[in-house]
């Protein structure tokens, strides 16, 4: 159960503002899309699991299909040749949408420090938190969900459609400049 | 019994002068033939009745900037499962013109290979149905596996020394 938003409460109604009600929903009920290309998936799988249970967090659902996924956690090693399809993937979620670098490969290319890998899934697209380690334990995906939900949380509902987000996509050439 | 012996007879034999510098590593029987012969050396070996050298390990390259004249190898291992032996082929190229026949009319197997070494040391192989990059990006403007780069790039600026300590 997640604690009700600060508001009014009188007998027969509550108010309070939306951008905290939905916020709260979205927060609780992120669909990740794991991208997992190397053993930062493994770790997932056991995040996945009965032991760890990333369900607890409202992330029951792993959607396999960008289109209806929230949030997107990539996770292993994106080697240059492979970074087109992350941003596809990324291309194909809607708004909201939210990004975890999973691990040192995908948030700075890690050990692979090579031509054929990329440095960074930053270099492609906006990435929202990164998750150190290599590979993270399962407390630290969940860490890195957790703030993610804050993130969602907290989030206004205006700001995907503000001048600062849009030059942010524009940067990374999601969207045309203008 | 086939052995190493019997394989520098039947090749040498068969080839004389177009076969040379044979050797044995780690058991493993090694020559080197020309661009212009490799072709009929590998078919002597796959349709000989005895020899039947009917599988392509690998094909490989390999470069060494300082042997003049002769910068890139290319490496051919075969197998005989019949007589449980293994040996390989190597054909020397100059840098200039790296041009060796391919093997794909002989082995079927050998299009993948030989995209491979194309695409990591810019070996040319003539008369391949489809050569092109097989495991890097298409756009890659050179070959990677050739001993002429700058261990790192030193105009390169995506690993920043305050936060990786280079």
């Amino acid at each position: 159960m997640t604690d009700a938003p600060p508001g009014y409460e009188g007998s027969g109604f509550f108010a309070t503002s939306l951008d905290k009600v939905i916020g709260i929903a979205r927060s609780n009920s992120l669909w990740p899309l794991p991208f997992a290309t190397s053993c930062c998936g493994i770790e997932f799988m056991a995040t996945m699991g009965s032991h760890y249970d990333i369900s607890r967090f409202g992330a029951e659902r792993p959607s396999f299909s960008p289109r209806q996924a929230d949030l997107l956690l990539v996770m292993g090693t994106i080697a240059k040749k492979m970074a087109p399809v992350v941003k596809q993937v990324y291309l194909q979620m809607a708004e909201p949408r939210w990004v975890v670098a999973v691990g040192a490969c995908a948030s700075s290319g890690g050990i692979f420090d090579t031509y054929s890998v990329l440095q960074g899934i930053d270099r492609i697209i906006p990435v929202d938190v990164y998750v150190p380690g290599c590979p993270p334990r399962p407390e630290q995906i969940l860490d890195g969900l957790m703030q993610v939900q804050e993130l969602a949380k907290s989030e206004s509902l205006r700001r995907r459609n503000d001048e600062q987000y849009r030059a942010l996509l524009e940067s990374y050439n999601i969207l045309e400049k203008r | 019994m086939i052995d190493n012996q019997r394989l520098v007879e039947e090749i040498g034999g068969n080839f004389g002068e177009k076969v040379r510098q044979f050797e044995e590593n780690f058991g493993m029987l090694t020559f080197s033939t020309s661009p212009e012969h490799l072709t009929e050396v590998v078919a002597f070996l796959k349709d000989h009745p005895v020899l039947k050298f009917i599988f392509l390990t690998d094909i490989t390259g390999v470069h060494f900037p300082d042997n003049e004249g002769a910068e890139f190898c290319a490496v051919y291992m075969m197998h005989s499962w019949e007589n449980r032996i293994r040996l390989r082929i190597k054909v020397f190229l100059p840098k200039e013109n790296p041009v060796v026949p391919s093997l794909t009319p002989l082995f079927k197997g050998a299009n993948w290979m030989e995209r491979e070494t194309f695409d990591f040391f810019g070996i040319v192989f003539s008369g391949h149905p489809n050569l092109k990059r097989i495991l890097n990006m298409e756009d890659m403007d050179y070959h990677p596996m050739r001993k002429e780069y700058a261990l790192e790039d030193p105009t390169r600026n995506d690993k920043i020394d305050d936060l990786f300590g280079r």
